[in-house]
């Protein structure tokens, strides 16, 4: 079966600091990947490099077999397939929830604010944001900002969803009902992969689960593998702290 | 039910009785208004007192605090505040405009648009770099010299377009600076939507950037009211001109003090409003 998402030997460097050392990785249609390491082991730089926010310095991105990283390459239509969500959720806070979720379907789609309504509405409703569509983001809770990002994301309708780290930055409490939308995600078959501290929910839902160390995958597998029976140490290491 | 009264509880006793920590902050405070009450109060007085002592008081009072002369001057120097007026509201406009304008020529990026980018930073530096009153006599003499026909030889025309000229430069600069506030993240939010780079100036920058710049514009527009009164040197009659033709008349100089209380009614209720917003946007931040 070939790969929705593949790279090959991908390396990104800021000025001299090395954040991917060639990433090998393969994402299969509907499949749901977590990325897991400490903090500064290349999680976020390699999913900003998954929809070309960063230009890769080399190595290769398959999108449905073709290749996405040549240099030069119009990047939008690529990002309208991959979503992205971010930590901050980076909603625009001069636009209400529903214009932030309209507002690239409009400009890059050329859809009308009636033509998207309904659509609009049902994802708001269906991620228990109904009647929050004509709030501003800073009436809403954490939460609920990183539902509208969510939500923004899918209104593009693409078909692989990236999420960085997307519930680090909520209160405990809230962190659940974030969750909740990427089970539903899940369920649906959405092709995601997800940069995360959640190992709970690594473990609970993903197919594969690859721990990153100082830009290199050192270790992948299904989790109920990697989380028990680690074979590297430093994988060992890691999951002892945080598990 | 129960739970009512037992929430309703604190608030009724910080409503009657106050807390120790309110008693003492109310003494602080009323300690502070009586401190400030007696400094201020002194220092006026100090000045009532004295500066009659002076020996020139009584000629200056004369010249310069003429109540008869105030009347006689007052409404004609309003009359001519209306020009002022008038300048003011058709160059803050065409200002707001053309700073923009430059302000997004220096932040194009295309190769190909690279003259208009040369052209905003040579426009920002040589009318930042000029004294606003050497514009005005530039433009304000040098154009109409090239023998234009009516009413295209009015300085009134030309004066105005240099205070044009040089205050884009400043607004272009405020709004450029805006546009680099906005934080490189709403970038990526937008460019991961798919959007295009000048529809994501157009509805996530810019939108935000001169929310964030309108106090410090406000000061440039208060700053700008005031240099009207320059035109006065090429030509057009406004206040500051006007106040000088009465000081002639009357062989009096109450006519400029009249003049600056007219500034003053304008520009104080400004600049506190600019302060004010700016005291909301720090707030709104933190």
């Amino acid at each position: 079966m070939t790969a929705k998402l593949s790279l090959r030997g991908v390396r990104k460097r800021f000025d001299d600091h090395e954040v991917c050392k060639g990433i090998d990785l393969d994402v299969a249609e509907g499949e749901m990947v977590c990325l897991i390491g400490a903090s500064g082991s290349g999680k976020s730089t390699l999913l900003r490099c998954m929809n070309l926010l960063e230009p890769i310095d080399d190595g290769t991105i398959w999108l449905d077999g073709k290749d996405i990283s040549e240099p030069g390459l119009d990047p939008q239509p690529v990002r309208q397939q991959i979503g992205i969500v971010f930590q901050s959720y980076n909603l625009f806070p001069h636009m209400t929830a529903a214009e932030n979720v309209m507002l690239a379907p409009r400009r890059v789609r050329g859809l009308s604010r009636e033509d998207l309504r309904p659509r609009v509405t049902q994802l708001f409703t269906r991620f228990g944001l109904g009647d929050r569509m004509e709030h501003y983001p800073d009436q809403l809770s954490g939460g609920q900002q990183q539902r509208v990002a969510i939500i923004r994301a899918l209104a593009m309708e693409p078909q692989i969803m990236l999420f960085d780290e997307i519930t680090s930055a909520l209160d405990p409490e809230l962190v659940g009902e974030v969750l909740d939308v990427l089970r539903d995600l899940r369920k649906q078959g959405m092709t995601m992969v997800l940069a995360t501290h959640e190992m709970g929910f690594a473990r609970e839902l993903a197919d594969k689960v690859c721990f990153l160390d100082a830009g290199r995958i050192l270790e992948q597998g299904p989790p109920e593998v990697l989380f028990s029976e680690p074979r590297e140490r430093r994988t060992k290491a890691f999951l002892s702290r945080v598990l | 039910m129960e739970e009512t009264p037992l929430q309703k509880d604190p608030a009724e006793h910080s409503a009657t009785t106050p807390t120790r920590r309110e008693v003492y902050e109310a003494g602080v405070r009323r300690r502070s208004i009586r401190i400030a009450l007696i400094s201020t109060v002194s220092v006026i007085l100090a000045i009532v007192v004295l500066v009659p002592l002076a020996p020139g008081w009584e000629a200056v009072q004369r010249s310069f605090f003429n109540g008869r002369v105030f009347a006689e001057t007052f409404p004609g120097l309003l009359e001519a505040f209306l020009m002022n007026v008038m300048i003011f509201a058709w160059s803050a406009p065409l200002i707001a405009i053309t700073g923009l304008a430059i302000a997004l020529c220096r932040d194009t990026r295309a190769p190909a648009l690279f003259p208009l980018r040369l052209f905003g930073i040579a426009y920002t530096d040589v009318f930042r770099g000029l004294p606003v009153v050497l514009v005005i006599y530039i433009i304000g003499f040098g154009i109409p010299g090239l023998g234009l026909p009516r009413p295209w030889n009015s300085p009134y025309i030309w004066g105005t377009l240099a205070l044009v000229l040089v205050y884009s430069a400043y607004v272009a600069e405020v709004i450029r600076s805006g546009i680099d506030s906005i934080h490189q993240s709403q970038r990526s939010a937008a460019a991961s939507l798919g959007l295009s780079d000048q529809d994501t100036m157009r509805f996530v920058v810019l939108p935000q950037a001169i929310r964030n710049v309108v106090p410090a514009n406000m000061n440039l527009f208060i700053a700008l009211q005031k240099d009207v009164a320059l035109l006065s040197f090429i030509g057009p009659v406004e206040i500051f001109r006007q106040a000088g033709v009465y000081k002639s008349l009357y062989a009096n100089f109450t006519p400029y003090v009249g003049a600056a209380l007219i500034f003053l009614a304008l520009t104080i209720p400004a600049t506190r409003y600019a302060d004010y917003l700016m005291n909301k946007q720090n707030r709104a931040r933190s």
